[in-house]
């Protein structure tokens, strides 16, 4: 039975509550009933349906109830996956929920009720920002926060477990699981939330290396080691401090990066109101929760089992050690990229911003390694290694080397950076490729995440090395001719839908080599709120996207054209879903060994 | 004499110490190197000498001001108390037009003008940039 006792029943009881709350919030948005001010500030009745669901947590408050709606599930959801474990353990992990639940709670009551009252009840909605208005940014809110959120308890169950000296391998199985659910689904909402930006923001990239962006990365990069560590843990029984304190900075990043954007302190998207005193309610909860982890982690954290926790310099624990301080050093570039300009602001009011160079420069040449310990350390054994019959490693080492030179010798790019670079990355690809072969079916998860790893890193280079881009101003009938392409600018027709007035471009570009591509970028003028966005038209081939944006200026006749050539594309989204795709794997594998 | 592993411990806490200086030294070095600074058009007016490193520049796009060519974008940026001519060749955001804020990255040819490399998207009408507002509100 589920309910077999009271405190699951609570439990199910809260969630159940919060749900009803958030379907009555729901209801609210598909009937467009504007007596609710987050209705009337979001919505509006000429949305199309998908988009008035989605515009429920489309904003601060509705956003904010989604948060707890997860919340109060993952609580649910664990007290019921945990019967095996000891009651203590249980209600330990459920007091800590508990005090994040109450935090948010009161956050929500006291600064962003979903629920107020307007009244005189208003005749229509002002609107939901149309750029919001796409598939891909609907969903991206909820299974980014079902990853935020869920690394809530992995937090909670930590700091219970460390009270309670509970650490051991079982319960590091036990663990894994919700920290594989909590990165399949931070990846994947990042993934949704960079797709979105290459095609909506119409700039071309699909990372801008924007705060907004690196607060979603931080966690990932703090629960992606975490996830190396409890796999350690789980079969020998060492890093454990490294689980706790991974455990902890996790949750922590994740609330950090809501005060960020939620603060009005970084300007985005997601910044839905610039209200202080949410962003100083999240600060003051923030602390207290550090300060609580701090605490339980030096009181109660004991080192156990002293002599397994030895092992020599070649050996599988090694090699993840390595990654994890490059995991960790990749961390604190993005952190310090991030908070540093609003540090520096605050205390010398200077305006300052960390862009892209800063990270390439930090980044890249750390992957060299990375890559390269990426490749090797799963060939290694636990405790201690020979390199005794890993001939092979050297001889895939000396061709990807050959793989690279040939590819970039041609190109014009620095020789030197470039190569090494593509060097490991192939090295990666080719030894994970290898294992498909000869390692079957053994650590299979670990494989596929690892070559989509590889498959992504190469992709991202091509895609960057290969870009081309044109951009220029054109009248409608004019032609730009350049050394590659000829852009026509044929005609522009108009089109009236529910919501927006669309126009729309007709162009013909030709290749040097005679192909003919006709692309139809629009622009499109939605009622309420009054605003212009443009819709990129992209083309998309296993070997490259063809990607056009259009702009107009106010009150002129020229239109302002951007015309890229990414190649790759399809395949870094292809990747970072192997990426999950291993994740996933793992979590349904284990699932099976269970039973 | 201390026992080997005491030895190796201290090696590797060395080894620890030296990796953390090292990559703090490396990151703050390249922070000195790649951050972009923000003015406003009456704070380069104050300059003493031009730069040659990129800034943004950031206020309101003067009125009738802005022109366009097949290759260029001219236009002023003001705030209201003094003015800077730009000229851009890229890629214009939806939500650039005349009265309204701008934040341009680029660089300085002299004190009246600015060559910009990138225009920077905003997300919705109602945005200012908080850089504009606080020169703005400065005057």
């Amino acid at each position: 039975m589920i309910f077999d006792n009271k405190i699951v029943t609570f439990t199910f009881l809260q969630f159940f509550f919060v749900i009803i709350s958030f379907l009555g919030l729901i209801m609210s948005f598909v009937n467009s009933d504007f007596s609710n001010e987050t209705v009337f500030n979001h919505s509006h009745t000429t949305k199309p349906l998908f988009y008035k669901i989605s515009g429920t947590w489309g904003n601060h408050e509705g956003s904010l109830l989604l948060w707890l709606l997860v919340l109060t599930l993952f609580i649910f959801l664990f007290l019921i996956k945990s019967k095996d474990q000891t009651k203590q353990y249980r209600i330990l992990t459920l007091l800590f929920q508990q005090i994040i639940i109450i935090g948010f709670f009161t956050f929500l009551i006291k600064t962003s009720n979903p629920f107020n009252y307007i009244f005189p009840i208003p005749n229509e909605g002002l609107g939901l920002n149309p750029i919001l208005q796409d598939p891909a940014l609907a969903i991206h809110p909820p299974i980014l926060y079902l990853g935020y959120v869920g690394s809530s308890i992995i937090f909670s169950s930590t700091l219970a477990a460390t009270t309670l000296n509970y650490i051991s391998k079982e319960w590091a199985k036990h663990i894994k699981q919700w920290v594989l659910v909590s990165w399949i689904f931070l990846t994947i909402g990042i993934l949704l939330g960079s797709i979105w930006a290459y095609y909506e923001l119409g700039w071309g990239g699909f990372w801008f290396w924007d705060p907004v962006e690196n607060v979603s990365l931080m966690p990932w990069l703090a629960l992606t080691t975490l996830l190396h560590c409890i796999l350690v843990l789980e079969k020998r029984l060492t890093l454990t401090s490294w689980v706790v304190v991974l455990s902890i900075s996790t949750f922590t990043l994740s609330m950090c990066g809501t005060f960020l954007v939620r603060s009005g302190i970084l300007n985005s998207v997601h910044t839905f109101a610039n209200d202080p005193e949410r962003g100083l309610f999240i600060l003051i909860f923030l602390f207290c929760l550090i300060f609580m982890s701090l605490f339980i982690f030096f009181f109660f954290h004991k080192v156990k089992n002293k002599d397994s926790n030895s092992f020599f310099w070649l050996s599988k624990e090694t090699s993840i050690l390595i990654n994890n301080w490059f995991m960790m050093y990749f961390l604190a570039v993005v952190l310090i990229g991030t908070i540093y300009p609003i540090f520096l602001e605050v205390i010398s009011s200077e305006k300052i911003s960390v862009g892209p160079p800063f990270y390439n420069k930090l980044i890249i040449p750390f992957l060299i390694p990375f890559l390269f310990a990426m490749a090797i350390g799963p060939k290694l054994n636990w405790i201690k290694s020979e390199l005794e019959n890993k001939t092979y490693l050297v001889l895939f080492l000396i061709l990807s080397l050959l793989v690279s030179v040939f590819t970039i010798k041609n190109l014009n790019v620095n020789f030197l950076i470039n190569t090494v670079l593509v060097t490991s990355a192939f090295y990666l690809f080719f030894i994970t490729l290898r294992d498909f072969f000869t390692k079957k079916f053994k650590n299979l998860s670990q494989n596929i995440a690892h070559f989509g790893f590889s498959l992504l890193i190469l992709s991202i280079l091509f895609n960057n090395i290969f870009s081309t881009e044109i951009i220029t101003n054109l009248k409608i009938g004019e032609t730009y001719e350049g050394a590659e392409f000829k852009i026509n600018f044929e005609k522009i027709e108009q089109k009236n839908e529910k919501n927006f007035k669309a126009i729309i471009g007709k162009f013909n570009i030709e290749n040097s080599n005679g192909t003919i591509e006709n692309l139809r970028p629009e622009l499109r003028i939605y009622n309420q709120p009054n605003i212009v966005t443009s819709e990129a038209d992209i083309k998309t081939n296993l070997l490259k996207d063809s990607f056009i944006t259009m702009n107009l200026v106010q009150n002129q006749d020229y239109f302002n054209i951007r015309y890229q050539i990414k190649p790759f594309m399809i395949w870094i989204w292809f990747s970072v879903l192997l990426i999950t795709l291993g994740g996933l794997k793992s979590l349904i594998l284990n699932k099976r060994y269970e039973k | 004499m201390y026992g080997k592993k005491v030895k190796l411990r201290f090696f590797f806490v060395l080894l620890v110490l030296i990796t953390l200086i090292l990559s703090i030294f490396l990151i703050l070095k390249s922070l000195e190197e790649n951050v972009v600074y923000f003015q406003s058009p009456s704070e380069i007016q104050l300059l003493e000498e031009i730069e040659k490193k990129k800034i943004r520049v950031g206020g309101m796009v003067k009125n009738k001001s802005i022109s366009i060519k097949a290759k260029e974008i001219r236009f002023i940026i003001t705030d209201f108390k003094n003015e800077i001519n730009v000229t851009y060749s890229g890629v214009v955001p939806n939500l650039f037009s005349e009265g309204k804020g701008v934040v341009a990255e680029g660089y300085l040819k002299d004190k009246s003008f600015f060559i910009a490399t990138k225009i920077l998207a905003k997300h919705d009408e109602n945005y200012m940039p908080p850089e504009v507002k606080a020169a703005l509100e400065e005057k």
